[in-house]
């Protein structure tokens, strides 16, 4: 597997994270307002299930969304491995 | 306490350095109704909020709107990245570029430093929430400029991503002035 397709593949799975946690942040916000709507709750739970198992899987293969305790490392420190969040990017080099 | 998540809200891919737009786009990161000045007001006005869902809510957009600053940041540093100084003097960002190099500061497009003058925390909740619904139909405005100014849709898909961000704050803060004003008359009353 080269290494273009691996980091495609680690994109849309962190794509598919972003799309589901989403739907949780826009339902936390809705349920901080209406506290007492039962459909906006089990949606969110049903939501954030979804979001914990995708977490899992991409954490094993690609390393620690989360630092601080939050998520295990492997041998060597993985929290440091690029790319950054900000470094999501493929370049047309200008100059 | 925040826990640092490793990844955008909304992807940022921008493909094509744009030093005049990254001038265009900065005051959004550092400006009076960018990001930075949204997120530290309801951090900070949060304190004084009389309900659960007031705190609640100043919270968590609080919260979003730093990963909005990110997203920022990102699109700023992309743009900037891989220009030359040649495209620099063309696209009129010397005066930035002379201070800051091609690096991300608060700033506005002009160069004006980030300042908390920008907000206010009154510690009279009804004022603040009107700043708040306020900040976010500027923030609106804001977006709805850089995405005419824009004509690359790797730009214009965040922009529109944190456009409709700012409509739903909106919405939210609208029904929490709501639930603080029958709060406050149901204490009136007592
Ligand atoms: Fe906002």
């Amino acid at each position: 597997m080269n290494h273009a397709h691996a980091d495609n593949e680690r994109r849309e799975l962190l794509d598919q994270i972003r799309a589901i946690e989403f739907m949780t942040i826009d339902l936390n916000l809705y349920l901080d307002t209406h506290p007492n709507d039962r459909r906006a709750l089990n949606e969110y739970n049903y939501y954030t299930r979804q979001l914990q198992a995708l977490r899992k899987e991409y954490e094993m293969r690609y390393g620690p969304l989360t630092n601080f305790g939050y998520s295990l490392s492997q041998y060597p420190w993985a929290w440091i491995n690029e790319p950054w969040p900000w470094e999501e990017d493929h370049y047309m080099e200008g100059c | 306490m925040w826990v640092y998540e490793k990844k955008l809200q909304y992807p940022v891919r921008i493909k094509n350095p744009n030093p005049k737009m990254a001038k265009y786009i900065i005051t959004q990161y550092g400006g009076p109704d960018g990001e930075l000045a949204a997120s530290l007001r309801y951090l900070s006005q949060r304190y004084h909020m009389p309900i659960p869902e007031a705190k609640a809510v100043l919270n968590d957009i609080g919260t979003e709107e730093l990963a909005h600053f990110e997203m920022v940041g990102a699109m700023v540093y992309q743009l900037m990245k891989g220009a030359c100084p040649e495209e620099i003097k063309m696209a009129d960002v010397g005066t930035y570029f002379a201070d800051h190099d091609n690096a991300v500061y608060p700033s506005t497009g002009t160069g004006v430093p980030f300042t908390a003058a920008y907000i206010q925390s009154k510690g009279d909740p009804i004022a603040d929430l009107h700043e708040d619904l306020a900040a976010e139909q500027k923030a609106r405005a804001t977006y709805e400029n850089l995405i005419k100014l824009a004509d690359d849709p790797d730009v214009i898909d965040p922009l529109r991503f944190l456009r409709e961000r700012e409509i739903v704050h909106f919405q939210r803060f609208g029904e929490v002035l709501q639930k603080v004003r029958e709060y406050m008359e149901s204490k009136k009353y007592f």
